[in-house]
């Protein structure tokens, strides 16, 4: 009983975080604007850890956990680099 | 040891960092997590970071289950806004509240506890006029939002001065 | 599915009801950034999937690695340390970067930069 629940429970939440990258790709997509679609990358870098963290907890698997500290570390250096790049046109002033 | 480490807090909390992320109390974890403090120690005194005093540390507490509290509520009232977008827009604005922190750091926990907390966005702050822009989800009542940050001020300018 | 069906039965509720309202928020943040129109009105959405879901789904996992008892569970409290600490940063700079964008190209609706106090000294 408890096996049938926990499967299902966490296969629920993986496809429920699946919608969430594909609202975060359709934002990507769309646009308009380029910070529009930077914010989006931020959050499908989120969710995608987020993502990893429940296949974490079906196969209790370490390396997932360290995976997604790595995702958010890329995250959040590719995010402020871009911002960066937004504001002033060059990363490193 | 001041030469050596010269920001203790930060060196133990690499340190500490360090061995959670290896998961090993070995004698090898605990040298390395040691000499990686004391390089970034060094490394940070080159960056000049404005150091501020802690005078009321046990007000930090209080403060942290309010903000915790706080930023479960705007959780949820943010949530029933996205749901409800369709048929009822955001109503959104911008507003200003002057400030009168002085500590560079009270102000950047000011800056990441307004960010993180759904519903209210820091966006601007002017270093000579004090003014501090932001933006919310809900503009139901102005004076709430610019109370909910006074208080937030009062509370950090008795932690940090 | 072999080392779940360890966990009692309290233990797999917590898990499963922590980890579906973890993700029901995440996928609530996302969707923000669908309905709501305006950049920064957008710019609230991620914050939820940040602070409510990243949460959620790390209690989760520290609840059933803790019942368990296979390892440690301190990667996740790192994972929500850094993930709280560094997710305001970026938010705060892309606000900024887009309202310098705005202000440069004149949009309507976009607070004027404050005006320099005229000196008084002569």
């Amino acid at each position: 009983m408890t096996e049938l629940a926990i499967t299902w429970s966490v296969l629920l939440s993986q496809v429920m975080l699946g919608l969430a990258m594909a609202c975060a790709l359709y934002r990507i997509a769309r646009g308009p604007r380029a910070q529009d679609r930077i914010l989006a990358l931020d959050t499908l870098y989120i969710n995608a850890m987020l993502m990893l963290l429940s296949f974490g907890i079906r196969s209790a698997n370490t390396i997932y956990f360290e995976t997604a500290l790595i995702i958010a570390l890329i995250g959040l250096v590719s995010s402020i680099a871009f911002a960066k790049f937004l504001m002033r046109g060059e990363v490193i002033e | 040891m001041r030469t050596w480490f010269p920001y203790p807090l930060l060196s133990i909390a690499l340190l500490v960092m360090w061995l959670l992320l290896n998961q090993s109390l070995a004698p090898g974890s605990i040298l390395v997590g040691l000499f990686l403090g004391m390089v970034l120690g060094w490394v940070t005194l080159k960056l000049h970071p404005a150091r501020s005093r802690l005078h009321r540390v046990s007000r930090a507490a209080g403060f942290a289950l309010q903000v915790i509290a706080d930023i479960i509520r705007s959780n949820i009232a943010v949530a029933t806004i996205i749901l409800r977008a369709r048929r009822v827009p955001a109503n959104a604005g911008f507003l200003t509240v002057g400030l009168d922190l002085e500590d560079e750091n009270a102000l950047a926990l000011l800056a990441c506890i307004m960010t993180a907390t759904p519903g209210t966005a820091w966006l601007e702050y002017d270093r000579r006029q004090k003014i501090l822009l932001f933006h919310v989800l809900d503009m139901q009542n102005e004076e709430l939002w610019r109370g909910t940050v006074k208080r937030y001020e009062a509370a950090l300018k008795e932690i940090f001065q | 599915m072999s080392h779940l069906t360890d966990l009692p039965a309290w233990a797999a509720l917590g898990v499963c009801g922590l980890l579906l309202l973890g993700a029901a928020t995440t996928l609530i943040g996302s969707l923000g950034l669908l309905r709501l129109t305006d950049f920064y009105e957008r710019l609230h959405a991620p914050t939820i999937a940040t602070s409510g879901g990243t949460i959620l789904i790390c209690l989760a996992s520290m609840l059933c690695f803790a019942v368990l008892q296979s390892r440690w569970i301190f990667h996740e409290v790192l994972i929500i340390l850094f993930v709280t600490v560094t997710t305001p940063v970026t938010l705060m700079l892309l606000g900024q970067a887009a309202l310098y964008r705005d202000r440069f190209e004149e949009r309507q609706g976009v607070p004027r930069k404050p005006k320099p106090e005229r000196e008084n000294s002569p």
